[in-house]
């Protein structure tokens, strides 16, 4: 098995998949880092002051402003209450809620990449971990070795997974390094508050409690790799199924798009919440934001993630091993 | 004595959809015996090589390698086996080395040793360490044979091996398959549709024509007194006229005369004609085209 491991590997490097990969972060993160130091000094600008009391208090203001306004729909105001409060509390205890310095870029850049930055970058490696052996025809080699299939298979997933592991790191400690020169590198011991639930009645705040952020970045570390995982096993599933990458990106790529689209309209229809790309946001239930439907909190998605990596990861193994080769 | 039974196929069937693509093969393989399958494109030649080589699975009907069922063991059958299905399609990104590393790794036992042996074997040793998609055709498909010999198989099946070679290659390739077995005592099976080719390579011939085999023989019975004897004669007339008295004879729109073949006959009428004071021009044997065969032993039904 170690062995077909390191097959699998070698494959990946020649590719240089990774290369890109962690190209394509870098220079992502030069840009939101660039992007998040204008909005600071804006921000500084505008109120005159670098005093972050001031800022939250002008957001509260801001924010009820925009309530008071009557075109606004009953989800987008339920959503603004629910960030009002939280920003009052902030301010009641005298929390700093984004303290700069890089471990709160990374923890931003974290959590607004986990529903398309990441899995996209993961759908590059799963989406042709198998259909490319199609397409080369080396299939036909790799199958007729004494080697069960499911062993095959079995060392391209595992090969999967590190791969994703090794991005998410790649991603936490680009973010970190880079974005560290413009901020900072202190600030892992900042408190963070968690633990917000969102409820009928509006921001149940009972079981708030402050974390330091290193324990919150962990956190969302094993959220991001918990949800990296669940798209490259379906990523892998339709590679395994359709043997041509480009048309196994495609179907992910609007499964990820469409779910970006739906979480914003389709809190009246409730058994949307069933599809994994509606789920995909796990850090929000963190920061205790509204979910997209009702009824749906940090168990369900994750339930409804393990279910679909279940089935497709069932499916995967077994189309591979029965199907004939042409 | 027999050799050993190496490769065996008993009625062997594969139905895909409502369509009884083969239709029950049963024929077997020699220990130090090329086996050529011949038959049109079409006729299921590759669909059997890649039941044989565990790529697609049999409707019915039995496979064993060297004594091991393909299906109920696969690793035991698998290992005895070595093989190319259509073009020997490798990693371009890998260099050759890291090609067989690749395939030596899902071997037990094959280490960098049999690497370098396959490697000189293949006369490919200058170029190892280069990427295979700098390769030629014909370099491709010595790194191909080199990958499928990795596990010191009995019995090496190759479709259509000298496809897309040149006649250098070709050559080459059909010694190097004489070696192999005559030499390292394998089994090779070599599917074509050329016949000259099996001809030139294979001990014995299976002909399949639309999923059935129809005769397995050897080449030389499959092949002798269906070779023609073409003339060409000066004067064509009186040539003629004393060919037409021995045997049967077939004028050609090319000033050629076709007549059979036959060892003890065809010098005498050569010396007939001479001293008659016909000058002989030209006279060479001639083999079947593949077509003439086919329509010879299935009886006219067409090969479509």
């Amino acid at each position: 098995m170690n062995k077909l491991i390191q097959n699998e590997m070698l494959k990946l490097m020649a590719k240089k998949r990774l290369v890109v990969i962690a190209l394509i972060i870098g220079v992502l993160v030069i840009l939101f880092t660039y992007a998040q130091y204008k909005q600071v000094q804006t921000q500084r600008e505008k109120l005159g002051t670098s005093d972050w009391r001031t800022m939250v208090q002008q957001q509260i203001v801001d924010t009820t402003n925009r309530l008071s306004s009557s075109r606004l729909s009953d989800e987008w105001k339920k959503q603004l209450q629910i960030t009002l409060q939280q920003q009052q509390y902030y301010l009641d205890h005298d929390i700093n809620p984004a303290e700069p310095g890089a471990p709160t870029f990374m923890r931003i850049f974290l959590e607004n990449s986990i529903d398309l930055f990441i899995p996209l970058m993961v759908m590059v490696i799963a989406s042709d971990l198998v259909s490319s052996e199609h397409s080369l025809g080396t299939v036909k080699l790799l199958l007729t070795r004494p080697v069960k299939r499911w062993k095959v298979l079995l060392s391209k997933y595992i090969t999967l997974c590190l791969a994703v592991s090794l991005i998410i790191a790649i991603a936490g400690i680009l973010s970190y390094v880079i974005s560290g020169i413009v901020f900072g590198y202190k600030g892992f011991g900042t408190p963070i508050l968690t633990g917000f639930n969102v409820t009928d009645e509006g921001l149940n705040t009972s079981q708030v409690k402050l974390l330091s952020l290193w324990k919150f970045l962990l956190m969302d570390f094993g959220l991001v790799w918990f949800v990296a995982i669940v798209v490259g096993t379906l990523s892998f599933m339709l590679s395994v199924l359709i043997r041509s990458t480009a048309a196994g990106m495609g179907v992910m790529l609007a499964a990820l798009i469409s779910g970006a689209i739906l979480n914003n309209m389709v809190s009246s229809w409730e058994s949307a919440k069933y599809f994994f790309m509606v789920n995909l946001r796990l850090t929000d239930y963190m920061k205790g934001m509204a979910p997209p439907i009702k009824g749906m909190d940090l168990s369900f998605s994750m339930g409804v993630l393990l279910v679909w990596w279940a089935a497709a990861l069932m499916v995967s193994f077994i189309v591979f091993t029965k199907k004939d080769v042409y | 004595m027999e050799k050993n039974i190496t490769l065996s196929v008993k009625d062997l069937k594969k139905v895909i959809g409502r369509r009884v693509i083969i239709k029950g093969l049963t024929f077997d393989l020699r220990e130090g015996e090329v086996f050529g399958f011949l038959g049109p494109n079409g006729a299921g030649k590759t669909t059997t090589i890649r039941m044989l080589v565990g790529l697609i699975k049999p409707t019915s009907g039995s496979i064993h390698i060297c004594g091991y069922n393909i299906e109920e063991d696969f690793q035991g059958a698998l290992k005895n086996l070595g093989c190319i299905v259509e073009n020997p399609e490798l990693y371009p990104y890998l260099s050759g080395y890291n090609n067989l590393l690749h395939f030596a790794r899902m071997l037990e036992g094959v280490g960098e040793e049999r690497i370098k042996e396959v490697t000189e074997l293949v006369g490919l040793t200058e170029r190892i360490h280069d990427k295979v998609k700098t390769y030629s055709l014909g370099m491709r498909q010595r790194l191909g044979i080199a990958q499928a010999l990795l596990g010191n198989p009995k019995v090496l099946i190759l479709d259509e091996p000298t496809n897309g070679l040149d006649p250098a290659g070709i050559r080459e390739m059909r010694e190097f398959i004489r070696f192999l077995a005559e030499h390292e005592g394998l089994s090779v099976l070599v599917s074509s549709h050329l016949l000259s080719e099996i001809q030139l390579l294979c001990d014995r011939v299976a002909i399949i024509v639309k999923g059935t085999i129809i005769r397995t023989d050897t080449v030389e019975n499959l092949l002798s007194n269906r070779e023609k004897m073409v003339w060409r004669l000066e004067p064509l007339e009186k040539g003629k006229q004393i060919l037409s008295l021995v045997t049967r004879i077939e004028e050609k729109d090319d000033g050629t005369i076709w007549t059979e073949f036959n060892k003890q006959q065809t010098p005498e009428w050569n010396k007939r004609l001479v001293e008659e004071g016909v000058s002989v021009i030209e006279m060479k044997c001639k083999m079947p085209v593949l077509e003439d065969l086919f329509l010879e032993l299935t009886g006219g039904d067409s090969i479509e």
